[in-house]
């Protein structure tokens, strides 16, 4: 196979991504840390690199508004936001979920004000894991660049038109540089064709959408939109095996599981942190301490039965949020832990809280969390949520 | 670019007979549907028609009567101008010719909670008509004060009493406003002038990129006045001189109606309940700002 | 079809007889509106110049040219009385029901 390697950001790789994808019409307002996606596509708008339209629009909210209007008339689309910028766009999240446009969007995840942080943690999209999206979560940018034109076919498919959100952590992965392979025009056209969907506007076919529906029937419709989000389970493994036939790289859909096949305690995480976590696994795995890592790439539709799999093989699983819902625990932590419970057999388990509005999670800290799990294995310490790296000393 | 003087008029014996807004809920006598009705029958077939959240969409798609005879889709709230270019943009982007997006969204949908939207519209001069059916307070929701509730009137969220009397402001401006963005043709219109809606509708519909119509359109349930006399309440609100007929094109204002006398105002308020309660103080408030509202454009824009 | 009419509809009995998500054909009328009628127009066909002015303002736009005649499709006429206000011949009647 043909290599093209170039040398781009996480944010530049996204945009590679969709220039690759020719979506029809591009949509987004600018917020840092994605911004240079955004200023790298309305170059190749200039340029004529990509075919489709830019739209210089005055907000997130009408960033959302716009691809779902381009979206009901049969076109595809592509916006992009992140943090305060995303939490705007929350109406029309849920709206072009229920409407059943696909749109394909790019979030550069970023703390939540106040107080103000441009840098990274995952608060913005956890928050809004309710709003009828495909989530995936991306490690480097290889694979957000890969995972835009993965997104678009899954989303796109006739038994998914769901919206998908491909997240990425903000300056992390959005800001670094590495050598991303650049596929070729050809192949992406040849993976992805041409947008076809039945939920559009035409004027061989005029329909009416987005309606209003009765006590009758709001319920029918809620429940199709969640049969989509199941049906995507196995549309995502299969679009992710047919990336792999065409272009050499697996990703292994829902979770990717790194080391635990005797693995006696294992962490789960979600984007880049997992890059440090693997190197952790390493040290201590040449240690003798079977430790392994847990990649949830999907939050929604949320991995259940890798998770429950996972928790049978396993003595202790540590949850690691980059966020936290106040007053309860992380909603990663909530997630897996609703997985584990429908199994029948203890595991021990631990929320381990931080890396918050952009501080780096450091290789100790992960050991750390890996020797608090076998301590609480041993010793049946009490289950808790834990916020680690505080820097001053906390009243618990 | 299309010659505009040329384009022949649509009236009602030449306009198509197909209607586009048929079978719908709204109210009997509702001023709204009747502005929603004739436009689409200039515009035609090939329309996509964007309503955000309020009566028209309230009335127009419930699952599953669908009252809109041609495409139509329903916007978030604050969303219909931008959900509108997206459309404008995404059947260019698709090739389609001919082709023409309207909005129709209330006063609030579109001086208050739509105006950032409208704004970005109108900016980026993507190819919209959009129609603000004014009917001066939220209807859909119970008949609350928006910016273009007019000073004295009686709605849910200002209501009348011994301490203030009803809503204390005056209109937005939002003709100006919308000029001000130096679109390339704003209307004024009222229901109680069709032909003239008509003409405006029609104008619009050939020019490419943003326009922009504000028409006055009656509300027998808000205001309080009887069902048969929706065109003529909207008559009288021109022809008292608190509702204006006047066009913006290529930078210049144009009044296309103005009377040498005003009809008496305070007939104008007594007919309709929501204005009911008023003062003669606060009736010669409203004439005060009509006079000098009249002033200042007599003296700008003839 | 210049105007849609009352179309039957049948109430999906299974999740697949529903669209894929909020979308229908447009001008489909399972309903209706005659039954919010309490008044109904009446022409005198020999006062009405057949000047139009009613079918222009009719809100539901159910005035109907009928071959140089002024019908109503009665089946969508709500009883409003614009028709009848409007009429610069006083050739529109509203009548109880």
């Amino acid at each position: 196979m043909k290599s093209n390697k170039i040398f781009i950001s996480g944010d530049e790789a996204v945009a590679q991504g969709v220039r690759l994808s020719r979506p029809h019409v591009v949509a987004a307002y600018p917020i840092t840390p994605q911004t240079i996606t955004v200023e790298r596509l309305a170059e190749m708008a200039e340029s004529g690199e990509m075919e489709g339209e830019y739209m210089h629009v005055e907000s997130e909210h009408s960033a959302i508004s716009a691809t779902m209007g381009a979206s009901s008339v049969g076109a595809r689309t592509f916006t992009a936001s992140s943090s305060q910028g995303l939490l705007y766009m929350a109406e029309g999240l849920h709206y072009c979920s229920g409407g059943r446009w696909p749109v394909v969007m790019m979030n550069a995840n970023r703390s939540v004000a106040l107080p103000w942080s441009i840098y990274g943690d995952q608060r913005d999209s956890l928050s809004l894991l309710d709003c009828g999206w495909i989530q995936v979560y991306v490690e480097d940018a290889q694979e957000a660049l890969d995972m835009i034109i993965q997104a678009y076919k899954i989303a796109e498919h006739k038994d998914v038109l769901t919206p998908m959100m491909v997240n990425l952590d903000g300056f992390i992965l959005t800001h670094t540089y590495e050598l991303v392979d650049i596929p070729e025009q050809e192949m992406v056209d040849k993976f992805l064709p041409a947008f076809q969907t039945p939920n559009k506007m035409s004027f061989e076919e005029p329909k009416n959408l987005g309606f209003s529906s009765k006590p009758d029937d709001n319920t029918e419709f809620k429940y199709q939109q969640n049969e989509a989000m199941f049906n995507s389970i196995q549309v995502l493994k299969d679009v992710d095996q047919e990336f792999a036939d065409t272009f050499g790289r697996k990703y292994d859909g829902m979770v990717e599981e790194y080391r635990c096949e005797d693995a006696e305690v294992v962490l789960v995480a979600l984007g880049s942190v997992c890059g440090t976590i693997r190197v952790v696994v390493d040290k201590m795995r040449a240690e003798g301490k079977k430790v392994g890592l847990l990649k949830i790439r999907y939050m929604r539709p949320f991995p259940e039965a890798e998770v429950k799999d996972l928790a049978k093989r396993v003595n202790a699983i540590g949850v690691v949020d980059k966020d936290i819902s106040f007053g309860y625990e992380g909603t990663v932590y909530t997630n897996v832990n609703s997985a584990i419970s429908k199994i029948d057999k203890y595991v021990y388990k631990s929320n381990f809280v931080g890396g918050l509005g952009g501080r780096d999670i450091t290789k100790d800290e992960i050991e750390e969390m890996f020797n608090k799990l076998f301590s609480g294995v041993e010793n049946k310490s009490e289950e808790k949520v834990e916020f680690f790296s505080l820097n001053v000393e906390s009243n618990d | 670019m299309t010659n505009l003087v040329d384009i022949p008029k649509v009236n009602a014996k030449n306009m198509t007979e197909k209607e586009f807004f048929y079978g719908h809920k709204a109210c009997a006598g509702c001023g709204g549907s009747i502005a929603v009705r004739l436009a689409l029958k200039v515009l035609g077939e090939r329309t996509y028609t964007a309503l955000p959240a309020g009566c028209m969409s309230a009335v127009g798609f419930i699952y599953p009567q669908m009252a809109f005879n041609t495409n139509a889709i329903i916007t978030t709230f604050p969303g219909s101008a931008s959900m509108a270019s997206g459309i404008a943009v995404g059947a260019k982007a698709l090739g389609q010719k001919d082709v023409k997006t309207v909005v129709f969204a209330g006063d609030g949908g579109t001086a208050d909670i739509g105006f950032q939207a409208l704004s970005g519209m109108i900016d980026r001069n993507d190819d919209v008509l959009y129609i603000c059916y004014d009917n001066e307070a939220y209807m859909n929701t119970g008949i609350q004060k928006s910016g273009l509730t007019p000073y004295g009137t009686k709605t849910t969220t200002t209501p009348a009493g011994d301490n203030i009397p009803g809503t204390i402001t005056h209109k937005k401006n939002l003709f100006e406003i919308i000029a001000a963005h130096d679109i390339a043709y704003a209307a004024t219109a009222s229901i109680g002038y069709p032909q003239d809606f008509l003409n405006k509708v029609n104008k619009a519909k050939h020019i490419k990129g943003a326009t922009f119509i504000h028409v006055y359109a009656s509300c027998p349930t808000g205001w309080g006045t009887p069902t048969e006399t929706s065109v003529e309440i909207a008559k009288d609100a021109v022809d008292c001189g608190l509702i204006f007929l006047a066009e913006f094109e290529d930078g210049e204002y144009k009044l296309n109606r103005n009377p040498k006398q005003f009809a008496p105002v305070q007939d104008y308020l007594k007919k309709q309940g929501r204005f009911k309660h008023m003062s003669d103080a606060d009736m010669q408030c409203v004439i005060d700002n009509r006079d000098k509202k009249w002033s200042r454009m007599r003296k700008h824009w003839l | 079809m210049d105007r849609p009419k009352k179309t039957e509809f049948k109430f999906p009995t299974h999740i697949d007889e529903y669209p894929t998500g909020p979308q229908y054909a447009a001008g489909y009328l399972p309903e209706t509106n005659a039954g919010w009628r309490s008044v109904r127009p009446v022409v005198d066909h020999d006062a009405c110049v057949y000047c139009l002015r009613c079918y222009l303002l009719c809100p539901d736009g159910t005035v109907v040219k009928d071959n140089g005649k002024i019908t109503f499709d009665m089946d969508y006429c709500k009883g409003c009385g614009v028709c009848a206000h409007e009429c610069p011949k006083d050739a529109i009647e509203m009548v109880k029901e």
